[in-house]
């Protein structure tokens, strides 16, 4: 199967949507914060945990007490510079970081300590595999490295905010893309490999409902092959799903007031998750003007390329270069290979299933019936009822021919239910399978016997020949070999 | 009693280390000089009880033997440094009763080495300003005054309560901060010496930031080798402060050679500005004289874009510290004015909290910074500032010191020159070089105008130099010769 990968900007018709008065492209750009993966914040010793007492995470520097200053942590720098290798990112030896001023009850400086001019990873490009086996390329304009705000909590006192600033400095990587995308279903599929890359990479949990993952995503629509439209930005989503419900929403507001012969005014807009709507946050008008400087407190972020080239070399192997060998190595199917590759949790869960035994088969049972069966059940793989080695002994059983494919599908039902090892289920049911030769000749020999017009019906109609296999697994309960059963039917039928 | 408080910081370590007195002592003298002289409002907290304490351990200490190089002295420390459970102002009437919980570097560092703390200095709001009259705590009084004129003059600034006390005998020795000259000024308007050092040099971790590329902390006492053993402790590598550069600090009072021969002394043509007054030329020449009787070199030099430095200074400080002051919003601590809405609170709180100078320079700052203007003004007074840098750097391939007046003038009236921020700000010109470019220098009494008001010259020195700096700064206190002290009109 050759798989084809579009061009940047490229787009094919199926990604158009449909207004009153033509085709629209709908063209999206993503900004994905992901929180550092690190104990300590981006400035301070204080702890990332989650889900600590309100402002227990706090230290002087989080806090903004007077004459503190942020001293920059060196594993937040190189979980910046994995991310960026895993992005395919040029890797920026000298950065710099500046300050975001603004005033807001969260932001206890009165400024975010970011990276504006010069960032610490620049243009890269992430390939996406959508689920009808194309695959796209989004171009990666930077990374940078950012401080996050506070919490305010306004529903606690009838007139009073209250302010926890447990998150106030943790580490943020802003992943910026270029206007690469073209659909929601896009703009999905993108943010699911970003976030399976970081996971891979482990420089980001991805954790979407705890915060550790979200995105401001700009939209805009044009006639297919015009310049870009005007954009607007919602900030801030949070799930995958409500992406695709914002740019599915925003492209369709835009097209209607286009086609009624309005202009799109760029602005902020803000993602309602309770109707699927999108509102005007802030206009243009009302944009901040941030005033960013460089941080005197801080000195350019400097490294060596030696350094950077020991972080490629630790590197663990991303889901691209993963598919890669699963196709070429162990055989798979380009689809099953990128199913298999698509999250972290599931390649190594297939891995441990594959690991000795046939990839091929293993693929089969991860990808059908065990994803199925998750799928079914609304279980993601991390609360899985069997484990990869309860599976992979599955396989094992069909194999050496302990049970047959159907038999094992049974076997499976069971496991999934009961978490019991399938041997046991084996045993305890009596599904081995028999291979016993002369139980099966018996079997045939009475069903021959019993049927001599189905065994001249036969000899004009090869294709009975499958009526014989089901009488033969039906009087033994299913547990005939099944080789066996062919074998011997059909030198008894020919014969 | 009065004589502990003649004594200088040598001569005081030397008498505790003799066992000729003891620092309680020695700490009451200047607890008595310091209540006595509130009239000059050098400081915004008095810590007397903590001093005599801090004496009383001290002197424990220094009995068994045990004593650190500052063990027993009583300082005063400028309001901006945090001090751990006593309140710490900036003389900002937004951070009025603010008690840190924890101690800045340099005042742990001295504490480390035994000083003891009398209180805390006034100072210029946030340390802008160069006469200590934006104080929200109220000016601070110049010791000396003009023969026959009561007329209060000020301290300068914004270290003003530091230089006062140092000057007035309240303390052996005070902390200073300088931005723009907000130590060497203030000790030429006192008569007495100013070190501020190589950017780097001191931490900066736990004082009230003013401009962050520019702040640097430094000792303000009566003579070079006081400001050498100051200096010493005051100084070091902090990890806490990622600006503070990882080199030894040397023992700067061995650096106090007396000899300067064959040294190569820059005299930079630029700082001959236009209406300078002749005692201020005259000065200047003594200061040289000096030099090359001591059998220096005197080398007449350049340092081309000098003109830019005020400008470039008043554009890249305020900048700075339109966001290093983001931080008072009434939300987290210190003032708050309460508002019908979130905006309204920051509005009423900052309106009410920071006085008429601190404003000028927020609204100046967030101006320079806001788009469409960064390229015009921030941006370029970075450029000037490293031209200004490259000005210093070729220089000092030939000169081995840099020679000029500290101040325009002498110490000024109070009132004289509030009414005009740009005649103030011309007070920096001689200074706000070395703060653009990072460099040491130090102001050593040199001398009085006509009306016997003190007057200051500057040494400024390589990066990490200090040695040079001090080196050659006693060599112009010896011999320029005692120094009149104030007259203590404020006893009477």
């Amino acid at each position: 199967m050759v798989e084809g990968v579009s061009k940047m900007g490229e787009t094919t018709n199926s990604n158009l949507l449909q207004g009153v008065t033509g085709d629209w492209e709908v063209v999206v750009g993503m900004e994905i914060h992901a929180q550092v993966q690190s104990k300590a914040k981006l400035f301070s010793g204080a702890s990332t945990e989650f889900g600590a007492e309100p402002n227990a995470n706090v230290s002087l520097v989080d806090a903004a007490m007077p004459g503190m200053l942020p001293v920059i942590n060196a594993y937040c720098v190189e979980q910046a510079v994995r991310t960026g290798l895993g992005l395919k990112a040029k890797i920026n030896l000298r950065s710099i970081f500046d300050r975001k001023n603004y005033f807001y009850p969260d932001l206890p400086q009165g400024y975010q300590i970011s990276q504006f001019k010069d960032p610490i990873v620049g243009e890269g490009e992430v390939i996406v595999d959508m689920p009808d086996g194309i695959s796209f390329t989004v171009g990666i304009e930077r990374l940078h490295l950012e401080q996050d705000a506070g919490k305010s909590i306004h529903d606690l006192h009838p007139s009073k905010s209250y302010v926890d600033l447990n998150r106030s400095g943790i580490a943020l990587m802003e992943i910026v893309s270029k206007p690469d995308i073209r659909s929601s279903e896009q703009a999905a599929a993108y943010l699911r490999k970003v976030r399976a890359i970081v996971r891979y990479l482990g420089t980001c949990d991805g954790n979407m409902e705890q915060g550790s993952m979200r995105a401001d995503v700009n939209v805009s629509v044009r006639r297919p092959g015009d310049p870009l439209g005007t954009r607007c930005e919602m900030k801030n989503i949070n799930s995958m799903r409500f992406v695709q419900q914002a740019i599915d929403y925003e492209a369709m507001r835009q097209i209607e007031i286009i086609e009624a012969g309005g202009t799109i005014d760029q602005e902020t807009r803000l993602f309602d998750s309770r109707n699927g709507e999108t509102r005007t946050m802030r206009s243009k008008e009302e944009a901040h003007d941030y005033r960013y400087f460089p941080d005197p407190d801080l000195l350019p972020l400097e490294f060596d390329q030696a350094w950077v080239d020991e972080i490629a070399a630790g590197l663990p192997e991303l889901p691209d270069d993963k598919k890669a060998r699963f196709i070429s190595d162990l055989g798979l199917s380009p689809y099953d290979a990128s199913v298999l590759v698509s999250e972290k949790a599931r390649a190594e869960f297939f891995e441990e299933v594959a690991a000795g035994r046939d990839a091929k088969l293993a693929a089969n049972w991860v990808t059908g019936e065990f994803f199925g069966a998750l799928n079914k059940s609304g279980l993601g793989i991390d609360e899985t009822p069997i484990s990869a080695g309860q599976l992979g002994a599955l396989v094992d059983l069909i194999s050496d021919d302990t049970i047959s494919g159907k038999i094992a599908k049974q076997v499976f039902e069971i496991m999934f239910e009961t978490s019991e090892d399938p041997a046991k289920i084996v045993e305890d049911k009596g599904l081995k399978q028999v291979t016993d030769t002369g139980a099966i000749e018996a079997a045939i020999d009475e069903i021959i016997a019993a049927n001599p017009d189905k065994v001249a019906e036969y000899k004009e109609k090869p294709k009975m020949f499958g009526w014989f296999v089901g009488q033969v697994m039906k009087a033994t309960q299913g547990k005939a070999n099944p080789k066996a059963v062919n074998d011997i039917l059909k030198a008894k039928l020919d014969g | 009693m009065t004589e502990f408080t003649k004594l200088t910081m040598a001569e005081a370590r030397d008498g505790l280390k003799a066992k000729d007195f003891t620092s309680v002592e020695l700490t009451e003298a200047h607890v008595s000089a310091m209540e006595a002289a509130r009239v000059l409002n050098c400081f915004v907290t008095e810590t007397a009880e903590r001093a005599l304490m801090q004496a009383q351990k001290s002197d424990e200490k220094l009995q068994s033997g045990t004593g650190g190089p500052m063990e027993g002295l009583p300082l005063a420390i400028k309001d901006l440094f945090c001090t751990d459970g006593v309140q710490t102002t900036a003389s900002s009437h937004i951070l009025e009763g603010f008690v840190p919980r924890y101690e800045s570097t340099v005042s742990s560092n001295l504490w480390r080495d035994g000083a003891v703390m009398l209180g805390k200095t006034n100072l210029d709001e946030f340390a802008m300003g160069s006469s200590n009259e934006t104080s929200y705590f109220g000016n601070v009084i110049n010791p000396y005054r003009r023969p026959g004129d009561e007329t209060p003059l000020v301290p300068g600034g914004s270290s003003g309560g530091s230089s006062a006390a140092v000057a007035a005998r309240l303390a052996l020795g005070a902390t200073g901060t300088d931005t723009g000259g907000s130590i060497r000024q203030p000790a030429a308007f006192t008569g007495i010496v100013g070190i501020k050092p190589t950017y780097g040099r001191c931490s900066r971790w736990g004082i009230v930031a003013f401009a962050s590329s520019l702040d640097q902390a430094g000792p303000m006492t009566r003579t070079v080798q006081d400001a050498a053993i100051m200096l010493g402790s005051m100084a070091g590598y902090d990890p806490k402060d990622s600006t503070s550069v990882d080199r030894p600090v040397p023992d700067y009072e061995k650096a106090l050679t007396g000899d300067v021969k064959g040294l190569k002394i820059g005299v930079p043509k630029e700082y001959r500005v236009d209406g300078m007054p002749s005692e201020i030329e005259a000065l200047w020449q003594r200061g040289i004289d000096w030099l090359k009787d001591a059998g220096a070199e005197i080398v007449d030099i350049s340092l081309p874009h000098t003109k830019y430095a005020l400008p470039a200074y008043y554009i890249v400080a305020p900048a700075e510290a339109s966001s290093n002051l983001a931080r008072y919003d009434g939300v987290k601590y210190g003032l708050r004015h309460d508002g019908k809405d979130i905006v309204e609170m920051y509005e009423q709180t900052r309106a009410a909290g920071f006085g008429a100078e601190v404003q000028r320079r927020v609204m100046i700052g967030t101006y320079v910074l806001s788009a469409g203007y960064y390229d015009a003004y921030y941006l370029k007074a970075q450029k000037v500032r490293s031209l200004i840098a490259g000005d210093f750097k070729s220089v000092f391939e030939k000169v081995d010191a840099i020679l000029t007046p500290t101040t325009p003038s002498a110490a000024f009236g109070a009132g004289e020159k509030s009414d005009d921020p740009l005649s103030m700000y011309l007070n920096d010109v001689f200074t706000v070089t070395g703060n653009l470019a990072g460099l040491p220098g130090i102001s050593v009494p040199a001398g009085v105008d006509g009306q016997g008001l003190p007057l200051g010259l500057q040494v400024v020195g390589k990066p990490f130099d200090e040695e040079m700096v001090l080196r050659v700064a006693d060599v112009i206190e010896k011999a320029a010769g005692p120094q009149a002290a104030p007259q203590e009109w404020w006893k009477a």
